[in-house]
């Protein structure tokens, strides 16, 4: 062996040895794009901190889901960071899965955080998943074919308005449909647009006694609307459409209107995927006059699952990934349009994102006008605006979701259908023991 | 002797064959157009077909955004590994369903079928509880041994089937001749099973490559697959179609190529004994 060879190997065998003594910190994610900008910039906590490594592992939402979920449920130990909802955040919470973030560091600032999106991930107290990034639902518009139908858009429309508006720009010839809504069957599909929606129209899905309330007008009301409407204005085969299907049929210039997650704001201003970037508006989600707008409220959060043995490297990592220095740091290398939103009231204030995300406001005042602990008109015994934060809900919300996607389809009628989710409900909700 | 054949049937068998051979193709053909299209092109209304500026962009995202060597080779390892594993199992137990039928043969080959009947998330708790306790979670020895499991009824259904055209009396005479157990499997029916044996393992390797509920619930960062590498790609909440086409393109390619060369034996060994 010449010199060289043994000073190359016994250079790699420090470099191997100091390898070995780095955490390595695995982080589970989904696949969007806030998420995958954050992977390439994790060079910036690196550098702060040798001895943390990290891997990534992302996953599409769902995929994502159930497998954090299971890991957790069994303790298996694979993740020492999750993404998770809010959904999640609550039911895990009390069942002891989750770590309280109380080691965040003294320039965290928790108080920055928007205080809508701090009430649903703060159980008792203690906060247990910081926010990475925080979206809400608006309506948005085409501008054009407002001003051609000669309709002014209000900053805060009504239902009728809106129902009036699809009906006058819908020009099925040309292929352009007054509104696009969410149909796909789904707890987190149709189900996130329809419960939202319905605590707009006074409807709920309990009472205080967890009675399931599909019996009551209000849903009845609130169901019937949005079938006429959809059959009225809405384009073809609308019961399969998603959020990606909708996004589509938007930004190729097919939607008078959509009303959707705050999120796609981004994508229909963006010119290099809309054909329709600069002719869009922005209106906070309807109403109907009883005190509760349609909007959702939804964020992707970062937690760390309880019995972790790298706690306090993980805490360093959420603090700095949702941290004021982090938005910073994504303005700095690509533009303050792509830093992650409704996080932090200190962004909201910053005149330079005042300046390059125009609908920033919207996003805000939509954020702010959820309230999850009272998201319907009458009292109910549950957290969550487009959910209920029950084990349940995945499976009943879905099951629920098929049944409305096939009133949309013209399978059943809208009796029918209430009629169903009424008894599904009631059957599920007294198994799981809610009903006594 | 063949039958005489017309111009005009011939004509039409072609046309028809062609015609089936497209459909089945097409939504790969498509995936790989999409994958040199921009996000924006791919979901074009009305789409567009051939006429487009093609793009490598999304295969330079996806390459520097994942570590596409990484997950190649853990599904080959995990693929490869767990056939061979199946194959070594299966080998004798078909041989001593197929040549030693005993009463109970047929149920236990219908027994072995029937673990394919449940869902597999029905039992996905138990089994990672287990990989748990064992340290197997995100081991590639932990999804070899998971992917042998679930494939391993099939591999014998298949060896089973091959092995029984094959007359006992050639297998009388070895044993005959003097062969012991291991020299009669070795020299004399494994030979004679051998387009059989290689279409049951090209047939494995692409279920195994194919596997994704598994091993994207039994993997995470480590021993993770292209399974796992294509579901980072796919979003319900944003419209990557470009980039998810261009993951798959790269996840199927080198299954698709091999099955590309592999076809003749394939196919031979799907129909024999078919026709004696």
């Amino acid at each position: 062996m010449n010199l060289r060879t043994f000073l190359l190997g016994t250079c790699s065998a420090v470099a191997l040895a100091g390898l070995a003594q780095a955490e390595t910190l695995t982080i589970a994610t989904v696949n969007n794009g806030d998420m995958i900008r954050m992977q390439k910039l994790t060079d910036d906590f690196t550098s702060k901190n040798p001895d943390i490594q990290l891997e990534w592992v992302t996953l599409e939402e769902n995929v994502l889901r159930q497998r954090v979920t299971t890991d957790i449920a069994t303790k298996g130990g694979q993740y020492d960071i999750m993404t998770i909802g809010t959904y999640e955040v609550p039911i895990w919470a009390k069942q002891g899965w989750l770590l309280p973030l109380d080691n965040l560091g003294p320039e965290y600032d928790v108080d920055d955080l928007l205080p809508a999106i701090r009430s649903g991930l703060t159980i008792d107290g203690k906060l247990y998943a910081a926010p990475f990034y925080g979206e809400s639902s608006m309506v948005m518009y085409r501008k054009d074919l407002f001003e051609k139908a000669g309709l002014t858009m209000p900053d805060a429309p009504t239902w009728d308005f809106i129902a009036d508006a699809a009906r006058k720009i819908t020009d099925k010839g040309n292929e352009i449909y007054g509104i696009c809504l969410r149909g796909k069957a789904g707890w987190g599909e149709n189900m996130a647009f329809l419960t939202a929606t319905a605590n707009a129209f006074g409807a709920r899905w309990f009472d205080e006694n967890w009675k399931p309330q599909f019996d009551q007008p209000e849903w009845k009301n609130a169901l019937d609307f949005y079938v006429k409407l959809m059959n009225d204005a809405g384009p073809p085969g609308a019961s399969s459409n998603g959020f990606n299907e909708n996004l589509s049929l938007f930004q190729t210039g097919k939607c008078g209107m959509w009303i959707d997650a705050t999120v796609a704001a981004s994508f229909v201003t963006n010119p290099k995927e809309s054909t329709v970037a600069d002719k869009v508006g922005f209106a906070l989600a309807p109403d109907t006059g009883l005190g509760k707008r349609g909007n959702w409220l939804w964020a992707w959060n970062l937690a760390i699952p309880a019995g972790s043995q790298k706690a306090e490297s993980a805490q360093k990592f959420i603090a700095w990934a949702t941290g004021k220095d982090y938005l910073k740091l994504v303005a700095e290398k690509e533009g303050w349009a792509n830093v992650p939103p409704g996080t932090r009231t200190s962004l909201y204030e910053n005149p330079e994102y005042q300046k390059a995300a125009p609908f920033a406001k919207m996003t805000l005042d939509s954020i702010n006008a959820a309230d999850p602990k009272n998201p319907a008109v009458k009292p109910v015994p549950y957290v969550g605006v487009q959910f209920v934060a029950i084990p349940e809900f995945q499976g009943l919300g879905t099951a629920v979701g098929q049944v409305f996607s096939a009133a949309l389809a013209g399978q059943m009628s809208v009796d029918q259908a209430l009629a169903s989710a009424q008894q599904l409900s009631t059957r599920e909700m007294t198994k799981a023991g809610y009903i006594k | 002797m063949a039958r005489n054949v017309s111009t005009g049937r011939k004509l039409i068998t072609t046309v028809v064959a062609w015609t089936i051979g497209i459909l089945i193709f097409f939504p790969i053909l498509w995936t790989f157009l999409t994958s040199f299209k921009t996000e924006a092109q791919a979901i074009a209304s009305p789409p567009v077909f051939l006429f487009f500026d093609w793009t490598t962009e999304n295969y330079s995202e996806v390459q520097s955004r994942s570590d596409y060597l990484k997950h190649f080779m853990n599904s080959v390892v995990v693929s490869f590994g767990s056939t061979l594993l199946g194959l070594l199992i299966a080998i004798p137990s078909a041989w001593a369903m197929a040549f030693s039928p005993t009463k109970r043969t047929k149920d236990v080959l219908m027994w072995m079928l029937s673990t394919k009947m449940m869902p597999p998330v029905g039992v996905l708790v138990p089994m990672y509880l287990i990989f748990r306790n064992w340290g197997l979670l995100d081991t590639r020895t932990g999804l070899v041994i998971v992917l042998t499991l679930i494939n391993l009824p099939i591999i014998i259904w298949m060896l089973y089937t091959y092995f029984k055209e094959i007359p006992g009396e050639i297998l009388e005479a070895a044993r005959m001749d003097g062969a012991s157990l291991s020299k009669e499997i070795i020299y004399v029916l494994t030979p004679m099973a051998i387009p059989g044996i290689a279409s049951t393992l090209l047939l494995n390797i692409i279920l195994a490559w194919n596997e994704a509920f598994w091993t994207l619930n039994l993997s995470a960062a480590k021993a993770a697959p292209l399974t796992a590498f294509i579901a980072s790609y796919s979003s319900p909440e944003g419209l990557f179609y470009a980039k998810l086409s261009a993951a798959s393109t790269m996840a199927i390619a080198p299954i698709l190529i091999l099955g590309w060369f592999s076809q003749k034996q394939l196919v031979r060994g799907l129909t024999f004994g078919a026709v004696k």
